[in-house]
């Protein structure tokens, strides 16, 4: 057993629980939450090296043989995942150090964000289905919190629907693991794939795990579960958007491929031709939304959507380059989407408005926050140098291999108009002609562009040294596609 | 046994479905209490109802009902109950600020 398994879960438990005795000096806060940060991105790395040498991982809580105790699980994927969490919950945390107004510091943003964080990590870490629901309440319950914190009127009206959608899609949660229960009386992820493959996933095993696809779409924001999304992510300050839009739809998305992958793969002429079909209806609802609006938020909200039909396509097509290209699209989608939160957010700081016409002719006094805006937009689109392009590569090759020639060409199709939607952004707001708010009457942008530069810098390496990461996510890729390594490693008998 | 605890369940579900879908918050919260009941209704039936002594070893019983869906559903019962109060105090919080309770009238942001 490797002790350093549960070491990114209790770092940021253990420091946000100190973080509620220490309300009243923030500055105490940000130095135990930057500490908290490091360390459990150092832990990780560690971690990563080490599963990449020995294989899969697990961690027995209690002592407790699986299936009869919880199990943690690290394979290359979810610890990929863990450390990329960690690197966008890093730039979140010091754009918040200026990004937030001192009230929302004062109540309870620095715990909540290690809770967050905790949730998060947990969901990619846990190898069992009733223990991801409760990870789940702690990411959700987090972001009830945080998406209300301020409680101003758009925030308090936006948060009522988001906690309904997410309690509803809680219950339906409970719903499917109490007839996967009833079927299989297991709980434990390696144990289900047994027994699913011992009876050979009859109908009803089918209908369950299409429930579990709405249950966890439903977090995701495929197609036609997506409506509460938008709404929700335009509400809350923008550090808090680019926490949501780089973490928390990730964790559905990694559900369903844990789901698809380990448990129900055994028809998928049913459940993954569903899942192409939605992936690109996905994409286009996605583009329509980021092309039809005009306000800054909307259009990198439709963005979100759109990059949720990307990696779930690279799940249907179900071959080594499909899922490789879902994999490293999710962990590019990652750091792009927190990055373009967070510059818009500092934009917003500058022009004091959210719409696209009202502002225009940042470059000449903010070059460093132009030009970074551009590498965002770039990369988001998938222009080589950076990572978005050799996601979508593997992804296209994956769908050719798959023969799902519609959904390739809807995904290079709309991959234009992502790059229109956000290059429209460019030429309107940051090139143009100088017509900003006067210069007494702008918020102060120091300090908030650096976080983003972080995260763009990661993608650039991520896109320039694809070869260094191919061999991570290449055995993440292994493992989903080889059920048996990850059954043997859990259950080891 | 089973056959009659779906149907109450089935129920459940109804009346809460219903409920979620008017335009009152009170009434949405209810609907909202009145499916996790469903919900959790539903797990304990579905880990089987039949005879058995309490899951405790003290009764020495030849046989014992399945203890694992009761942790699940004592799991799922605080949460839904600290998700729920949270819920009622943003809905109380809502109404003070916006002065309505009808989901119709909270629609909307204002942009360009």
């Amino acid at each position: 057993m490797n002790h350093l398994i549960i070491a990114p879960l209790l770092i940021p438990l253990l420091i946000g629980i100190i973080l509620l005795f220490i309300r009243n000096s923030i500055r105490v806060q940000k130095v135990l939450s930057i500490f908290s940060i490091i360390a459990m991105v150092i832990a990780t790395f560690i971690l990563l090296l080490s599963v990449l040498e020995n294989g899969v991982q697990t961690y027995e809580l209690g002592g407790w043989r699986p299936p009869f105790g919880i199990v943690l699980v690290a394979d290359s994927l979810a610890v990929l995942l863990v450390l990329f969490t960690g690197l966008v919950a890093l730039a979140c945390f010091l754009f918040s150090v200026r990004g937030l107004d001192k009230d929302r510091k004062a109540y309870f943003f620095y715990p909540l964000l290690q809770f967050l964080i905790t949730g998060v990590v947990g969901a990619f870490l846990t190898g069992d289905l009733f223990n991801l629901f409760v990870f789940f309440e702690v990411l959700l319950m987090s972001s009830y919190a945080l998406i209300v914190l301020g409680g101003e009127k758009v925030q308090l009206q936006e948060s009522l629907k988001y906690v309904l959608v997410n309690v509803i899609s809680s219950a339906l949660f409970v719903t499917a693991v109490a007839f996967l229960y009833s079927i299989t009386g297991t709980l434990n992820m390696a144990d289900l794939s047994q027994r699913v493959a011992e009876i050979e996933q009859p109908a009803i095993v089918t209908v369950i795990a299409l429930l579990f696809l709405i249950v966890f779409g439903m977090k995701a924001a495929i197609f036609p579960l997506y409506f509460w999304l938008p709404g929700s992510y335009s509400a809350p300050p923008p550090v808090v958007s680019a926490l949501f839009a780089g973490l928390l739809t990730k964790v559905g998305i990694y559900a369903i491929i844990r789901v698809f992958t380990i448990i129900f793969y055994h028809h998928p002429e049913i459940t993954h031709q569903i899942l192409g079909g939605l992936a690109a209806i996905t994409m286009i609802a996605g583009v329509i939304g980021a092309v039809a609006y005009q306000n800054l938020h909307k259009i990198l909200v439709y963005n979100v959507v759109a990059g949720v039909g990307y990696i779930i396509f690279g799940l249907s097509s179900f071959n080594e380059p499909g899922l490789f290209g879902g994999i490293f699209y999710l962990l590019h989608d990652m750091l792009i989407k927190a990055a373009l939160f967070l510059l818009i957010g500092a934009i917003i700081v500058i022009t004091k408005t959210t719409s696209m016409s009202k502002a225009s002719g940042l470059m000449k006094q903010y070059p460093i926050l132009g030009w970074s805006f551009l590498a965002a937009a770039l990369s988001l689109a998938g222009v080589p140098p950076f990572s978005g392009f050799f996601g979508k590569l593997m992804l296209i090759q994956g769908g050719i291999i798959a023969e799902q020639y519609w959904t390739v060409a809807i995904l290079l199709l709309s991959s234009l108009l992502v790059l229109y939607s956000v290059m429209r952004v460019f030429f309107l707001v940051i090139l143009g002609e100088e017509n900003i708010p006067p210069l007494e009457k702008r918020g102060n942008v120091k300090g908030l562009v650096y976080p983003s530069l972080i995260l763009l810098g990661l993608s650039f390496i991520m896109g320039m040294g694809a070869e260094w990461l191919y061999p991570f996510v290449a055995d993440a890729t292994t493992t989903l596609l080889n059920p048996d390594i990850y059954i043997e490693a859990v259950l080891k008998e | 046994m089973e056959i009659l605890i779906s149907i109450v369940v089935g129920l459940l579900f109804t009346v809460g479905t219903y409920l979620i879908l008017s335009r009152n918050i009170t009434r949405i919260i209810i609907g909202t209490g009145i499916l996790s009941h469903g919900v959790h209704l539903l797990l304990l039936t579905m880990g089987g109802l039949k005879k058995g002594a309490a899951p405790l070893l003290g009764q020495e019983a030849a046989s014992y009902t399945d203890p694992l869906p009761q942790a699940l559903i004592l799991t799922a019962i605080v949460i839904s109950f600290g998700v729920t109060s949270f819920f009622l105090v943003l809905a109380y919080r809502t109404y003070k600020a916006h002065g309505t309770d009808d989901m119709e009238k909270l629609r909307g942001i204002d942009h360009d």
